[in-house]
């Protein structure tokens, strides 16, 4: 059995090695389709980030009238939560914590400082900052809640960000992008997995005798055949790490950049965090798609 | 051992190469089968390994039908039939020793058998020099004597020989021809195919003649008339 084993990965290897440019033209197709499918994994990946960087922006800001206490803002707050339990957040924000914001966020430009001295009060008024889920209808509730006639005389007024438009925005692309995407995805894997077919078929094809006369002199299928996946799961894993070297780099080197375009998001920590998934995904693709195409190859001329 | 009832070939393009062939193979036979090219030799011998299927009529190998055996048992008879082909059918990618080796891998030889008779036989075929040649690299002629040190390795129980002196000079011929007799000495089956009169005459042993996809004629101890 060992024996046998040994065999059959001495042939791999001598096949591999005196079949050289085919062999390397059947990598470099795994590591284009590889790339690919990372690709699609990394932009996914980054259009998550943007939806719930915008889903997480604070859309709705009640500002309310000086002098109402903590408590009347409190029912506000527990009548929005009630009338709509999906909310993301609804925070109290009192005069203080306004004021120390301010403070701290401009402590670096003493103008302002000057200027909020000479104010001498807190100007600053207490509020509410709530995050919607971004669906329409809760945004519309909570809208209605705030223009009521119920808290008219406590609400100084409400600023209502541009959020729902572009989320609807995103949404509109991200579900164009998905159901276009995922269509898109499909064909491209589907052109890929023939091309990585074709190219090992030809690899294959190159030894069509060489498998007919094998089966002439009594190798038995599994002894012909074996070689061949053998051949088929180094393609993918000489691909495999080839691409993840790729993939390591690029983030890395892309990172910077990206994250000048959308703050807060790091490819390379991105691609740090998944490491498991994406080598996953590249290994599987690299060797599933070797092995399978050489076993469907090579089955062909084994009818002898 | 191996018997043909009433065996009919005809190939894909309405072409009838052999009709209504019958005829038996004893174990430790020595048998020639001649007629000129295009006769159905070849066709003949691919019937036997398997290779082609007899369109009526039955071909058998100790008494189980070749068209109706299991890929397992098929490769097992195979693995037991010593063929040099015509065309030699030798691994284009691998050595003259691969070739050997080969063989012997697949009958899941160890290795210590594998190092001992291959260079034996490539030495007593006369390929000792060209073990790391690649076949491409070879003369007709030593192709030619690369595929039967190939069909003898194993010591398999029949050998069966399409024009194996095709390509070779009288004195290479002779050679090959006294082999075969030393093998059939040994016990062996061994069938031959040829056109050469000299040898078959030479041989006096059981001739069959082929012409126009029948046999015309059996004998014991036959001579070459065409
Ligand atoms: N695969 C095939 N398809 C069609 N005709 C074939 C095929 N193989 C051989 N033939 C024809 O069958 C005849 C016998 O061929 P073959 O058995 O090779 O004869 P021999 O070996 O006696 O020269 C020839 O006329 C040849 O052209
Ligand atoms: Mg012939």
């Amino acid at each position: 059995m060992l024996t046998k084993f040994k065999r059959i990965f001495k042939f791999a290897m001598a096949d591999f090695y005196r079949n050289r440019g085919i062999s390397l033209a059947a990598i470099f197709i795994l590591i284009i389709t590889i790339l690919t499918v990372t690709g699609l994994f990394l932009m996914h990946g980054i259009g998550n980030f943007i939806i719930s960087e915008v889903e997480n922006k604070i859309d709705i800001t009640a500002y309310f009238k000086s002098a109402t206490s903590q408590d009347d803002i409190m029912g506000v707050k527990n009548q929005i939560i009630a009338a709509s339990p999906s909310i993301k957040s609804v925070e109290y924000v009192s005069k203080e914590d306004a004021l120390a914001d301010f403070i701290e966020k401009h402590k670096d430009d003493p103008t302002l400082q000057e200027a909020l001295d000479q104010v001498g009060d807190n100007p600053f008024l207490p509020s509410l900052s709530i995050v919607t889920s971004g669906e329409a209808a809760e945004y519309e509730k909570v809208a209605n809640i705030l223009k009521g006639e119920q808290f008219s005389s406590i609400i100084e007024k409400v600023d209502y960000s541009q959020k729902k438009d572009i989320i609807d925005k995103v949404f509109s692309i991200t579900s164009r992008i998905t159901t276009f995407g995922l269509a898109f995805t499909f064909v491209l894997v589907l052109v890929v997995m023939l091309v990585v077919y074709n190219t090992l078929k030809l690899a294959i094809d190159h030894s069509k005798d060489e498998i007919t006369t094998m089966r002439i002199v009594g190798a038995s299928s599994s002894f012909v055949r074996a070689p061949f996946i053998i051949q088929g799961a180094m393609f993918g894993v000489i691909a495999f790490v080839v691409c993840f070297v790729i993939t390591a780099v690029a983030s890395l080197l892309l990172s910077g950049a990206l994250s000048v375009m959308m703050p807060g998001f790091s490819l390379f920590h991105y691609f740090l965090s998944n490491l498991f998934l994406i080598a996953l995904i590249q290994l599987g693709f690299g060797t599933g798609l070797g092995i399978i195409s050489s076993v469907v190859a090579v089955n062909r001329y084994l009818k002898l | 051992m191996i018997k043909f009832e009433n065996v009919t070939k005809i190939y894909k393009n309405n072409f009838v190469v052999l009709q209504d062939v019958s005829f038996e193979v004893k174990e430790g036979e020595f048998l020639s089968v001649v007629g000129k090219s295009g006769a159905g030799k070849t066709t003949l011998i691919r019937l036997i390994l398997g290779l082609e299927k007899a369109t009526s009529g039955i071909v058998s190998f100790n008494g189980v039908d070749v068209s109706k055996m299991y890929d397992n048992n098929l490769q097992q008879m195979r693995r037991r039939i010593g063929c040099v082909y015509q065309d030699y059918k030798l691994l284009p990618a691998k050595t003259v020793y691969e070739n050997v080796a080969y063989i012997m891998e697949v009958e899941g030889k160890d290795n210590d058998d594998i190092i001992r008779d291959v260079p034996k036989i490539l030495e007593v075929i006369g390929l000792g020099e060209k073990t790391n040649n690649f076949p491409h690299e070879l003369s007709g002629g030593e192709q030619q004597r690369l595929s039967i040190a190939r069909a003898l390795v194993n010591k398999p129980d029949v050998i069966i020989a399409d024009e194996p002196t095709g390509n070779l000079d009288p004195y290479n011929t002779y050679e090959v021809i006294s082999l075969l007799e030393k093998i059939n000495k040994s016990g062996k089956t061994v069938i031959l195919s040829t056109h050469d009169q000299a040898v078959v005459n030479k041989l006096g042993k059981r001739v069959i003649t082929i012409e126009a996809g029948k046999i015309v004629r059996d004998d014991a101890g036959g001579r070459f008339v065409i």
